[in-house]
């Protein structure tokens, strides 16, 4: 029982980042049907934005969180204006590709400009363990777990409540009547990006502190695992993308636990092929016949 | 025996009654027409008899080989095979594919060869591709449509579209054949070669022609039979004068003066 | 029937013959060296990943993000079966049973799968190949992730006819009854099942064929490569087929040919630049795309019935 509450909060943990990425997979497959494969390298541009904020500019946690946040919306918004704009009407495969070239770009890049080798994140953060009947807490995975909570009600908000979260929702229902009806729908899709990139760059950051080590292809790995997260809860659904981050990764550390993190990823694919068959919408989504 | 019963059927889309218990006959060699305003369930029943949908409640049953059989809830492809093809209302070509690619598609299921002589080219795979080929071009002749056979099916103009969707289905070699609303979008001329086209293919090819349409001079002057639709129910069936004449009809749908 | 001697065929036979010729003359004058020649096993066995991907892909229109696994079933078969009877005899077997082993798991796969549409399928693939190469790396027969050391049994002859064979397969299916079928199913699959097509049927089947040839590829890179390891076949193996594929162009054997071809030198000319090499790739992939969004070729394919119609035209212009 200590072993499944320890894997629990763990999990959690894990939960967290990948649920803070597979919103911006779902965000932004949901306006504009593009698997943005270089997701997970924007969480990972978000990890060496927090890095460098820490040991260049002596920052704190929370300044180096905006700091990686506002870096990495500004880098999803220019990449999504100089990449993905001029291809809006193209297959969904040729924007794939595209996602992909971007991908390998950034990982190269950072690799060239950063070098190839792993670097120590610092301890931004004192870790302070707490022992609650025989399971161990630690403050960061408190931390990350708040900061992404909170995260999240701050993007339900902007999308429930706001002018702009109107705007994405229509755009995503219809990209060519939200015109129509005066909504401005590149900057809607900019925005879009804005905030996935922000969301994805908080996890970088969380994760360079939760495991203390960031390296240029540690994006590729929790990028798709987290795009599976966003598929499994019903893409383009951010309840459903934040839903199964949590399940992917208290799945994943529950299998770890009880000694199978050889199979954990095969695993993982596993529940993800299931549950496409159950309901090949995702666990929340509608499954949408073809009117004929 | 009828060639087609059709006994109480019904199908819910959640809360929304679509087609709500209907009761058809049809014989064979008939031209049947099925009217009713927008969103009366006219489609839907196509889509039931033709198995895209299945039915909730009811059965469908096709007279094969002197059986009655009942086909409702059968995969498409199954259903096509026993020799229901259609038509769509928003036209549905391959439009990609050539005219005769699109009219070869529809003979697919009595292509008498299979994978290893298509990958060996075996001698059956020249003989059959012969034979599929002159048929193919036999039905664009009977549409009119023989000097455009390797023009893209998208380059069409609409009215020709939806011919070539009618060989397409005639290729599936059917006995009954249903048209979702084979004259929109078409001018008076092209109707009236429309009207002519489905008398044609009616005699020539043996057929039970099952048609949808709001071009009531169209149905008025070649159905011999009409089904009434209003709310997913049958309102009305009968011979054109009837139909003219209902008041319900009229009211639901016809309007005063016809 | 004199129709498979027609002028167009045998045209195909003289080309295939003459670039078999040529590329063995190079070869002997030492004008392709090893190093190239290494190049040239690359792209051919990239040449059948492709074509058999486009099967998938761009003739049936199913997104398929798992094709590495196949690959990775074919290279372990291969090797399994060369450690067990060293030499072309056990290689040969292993070619036999990759095509088992990978059309059975295709069988097991598509069933379910190839129910999901677009971006569904293709992570759904993307896990199964994943999970393949994820049992092989905890096999006690495939050691692992240390993998197989093997003997180089295959060279450029056995690559090229194997090739050539691949090619001729799927250009027949793809020209034949079912091959049309396949078509449909891309180009509209509710009007394709009013047509009385299984879909279902011509999906799998052109995911088995796919599976099949993917893995005589893997074969073959085993019994050229002589080294293989599960890392080789992870999901971005899948991808970097998948891109010489829509490079190529969706649906186009010619193309992906071409995008082959140009990629495996670009890709040799860029080793010489290696600390920026994925740099450059990865801006070309997005250049490309935005210049060329339906690949080199789209959907076109060459053949030789349109360059002779090229000709006489011509020829009745200048008259």
């Amino acid at each position: 029982m200590t072993v499944f509450l320890q894997q629990i909060i763990n999990g959690l943990s894990l939960g967290s980042i990948y649920a803070l990425i597979a919103l911006g997979y779902t965000m932004v497959y949901g306006i504009i049907k593009l698997i943005n494969f270089a997701h997970g390298d924007i969480y990972m541009l978000g990890a060496y934005i927090g890095f460098i904020a820490v040991t260049s500019l002596g920052l704190g946690f929370f300044p180096a969180l905006l700091a990686a946040m506002a870096g990495c919306a500004l880098i999803g918004v220019i990449i999504e204006r100089v990449a993905y704009k001029p291809l809006r009407h193209a297959t969904r495969i040729t924007a794939l590709i595209t996602a992909i070239g971007v991908s390998y770009f950034l990982q190269a890049g950072t690799q060239r400009v950063m070098g190839t080798g792993v670097k120590t994140f610092p301890n931004v953060l004192s870790n302070e363990v707490f022992m609650i009947g025989g399971v161990r807490i630690t403050s960061q995975q408190i931390i990350i777990f708040i900061t992404t909570i909170v995260l999240m009600l701050v993007l339900q908000f902007i999308v429930k409540k706001t002018k702009i979260g109107r705007a994405m929702r229509a755009v995503s229902v219809d990209a060519d009547a939200a015109k129509l009806m005066g909504i401005n729908v590149d900057a809607t899709i900019s925005y879009t990006f804005a905030i996935g990139s922000a969301l994805a760059g908080a996890a970088g950051v969380l994760v360079g502190i939760y495991y203390n080590s960031i390296n240029p292809l540690m994006g590729t790995l929790p990028g798709v695992k987290a795009f599976i997260a966003a598929v499994f809860g019903g893409i383009g659904i951010i309840p459903g993308a934040m839903f199964g981050g949590f399940f992917i990764g208290v799945c994943e550390t529950l299998i770890a636990g009880y000694g199978g993190s050889l199979y954990k990823d095969a695993v993982v694919y596993i529940i993800l092929i299931v549950i496409l068959i159950i309901k090949p919408a995702g666990l929340l989504g509608k499954n949408v016949k073809e009117k004929v | 025996m009828s060639l087609l019963k059709v006994s109480d059927l019904t199908k819910n889309f959640g809360g929304l009654c679509a087609v709500s218990h209907v009761n058809m006959e049809i014989e064979e060699k008939e031209l049947i027409g099925l009217i009713g305003p927008n969103g009366a369930g006219k489609t839907t029943l196509f889509n039931l008899l033709t198995g895209v949908y299945e039915p909730s409640e009811g059965t469908i049953e096709l007279n094969v080989d002197g059986q009655m059989k009942s086909i409702g809830g059968l995969k498409p492809y199954v259903i096509t095979g026993l020799g229901l093809a259609r038509t769509f209302q928003n036209i549905r070509l391959f439009k990609n594919l050539s005219v005769l690619d699109n009219v070869k598609i529809g003979m697919q299921k009595d292509i008498q060869y299979g994978v290893f002589s298509a990958v060996l080219r075996s001698n059956a795979y020249y003989r059959e591709e012969k034979r599929v080929e002159e048929k193919a071009m036999e039905l664009l002749r009977v549409v009119n449509l023989d000097k455009k056979k390797d023009e893209k099916a998208m380059n069409l103009p609409y009215g020709e579209q939806r011919k070539l969707e009618i060989a397409r289905a005639l290729a599936t070699d059917p006995k009954i054949l249903f048209l979702d609303e084979p004259a929109a979008g078409m001018n008076p001329q092209e109707t009236t070669e429309l009207t002519e086209l489905i008398h044609q293919i009616k005699e020539n090819f043996n057929l039970t022609i099952v048609l949808i349409e709001h071009d009531m001079s169209l149905v008025m002057s070649i159905c011999e039979r009409i089904y009434v639709l209003d709310y997913g129910k049958l309102l009305a069936s009968g011979v054109p004068e009837v139909i003219k004449n209902d008041s319900k009809v009229i009211e639901a749908y016809l309007g005063e003066e016809i | 029937m004199k129709d498979r001697f027609k002028k167009t065929n045998l045209c195909w036979l003289a080309a295939i013959i003459l670039s078999y010729v040529i590329l063995t003359a190079l070869m002997q004058a030492g004008i392709i060296d090893a190093v190239y020649e290494t190049v040239l096993s690359t792209i051919m066995i990239n040449i059948i990943l492709a074509i058999s991907l486009n099967l998938i892909i761009g003739i049936t229109g199913q997104f398929s993000l798992g094709h590495a696994g196949f690959m990775c079933i074919g290279a372990y078969s291969a090797g399994v079966m060369m450690k067990q009877m060293p030499g072309m005899g056990g290689f040969l077997v292993g070619i036999l049973i990759g095509f088992v082993i990978s059309a059975l798991v295709a069988l097991i796969v598509s069933i379910p799968t190839l129910r999901l549409k677009g971006d569904y399928l293709a992570i759904a693939t993307l896990g199964f190949g994943e999970i393949i190469r994820i049992i092989v790396l905890n096999m006690t027969i495939t050691n692992g992730a240390a993998g197989l050391v093997l003997q180089k049994v295959v060279t450029f002859p056995f690559i090229f006819a194997a090739m050539v064979l691949s090619t001729i397969v799927i250009v027949n299916f793809g020209c034949s009854a079912p091959g049309r079928a396949c078509i449909s199913v891309r180009e509209d699959e509710i009007a394709s099942e009013a047509m009385g097509i299984n879909t279902t049927k011509y999906k799998v089947m052109a995911f088995v064929i796919g599976a099949m040839i993917a893995s005589l590829a893997g074969a073959l890179y085993a019994g050229n490569f002589y080294v293989i390891r599960p890392d080789m076949f992870t999901f971005n193996r899948s991808i970097d087929i998948l891109v010489i594929v829509v490079f190529g162009g969706m649906g186009s054997m010619t193309g992906s040919y071409i995008a082959a071809i140009v990629i495996g030198l670009l890709n040799n000319f860029l080793q010489s630049f290696a600390a920026v090499r994925m740099i450059i790739y990865g801006l070309a992939l997005v250049l490309i795309m935005i210049f060329r969004p339906s690949g080199l070729l789209g959907t076109k394919e060459f053949t030789f019935t349109s360059l002779f119609n090229r000709f006489s035209k011509r020829k009745g212009e200048a008259q």
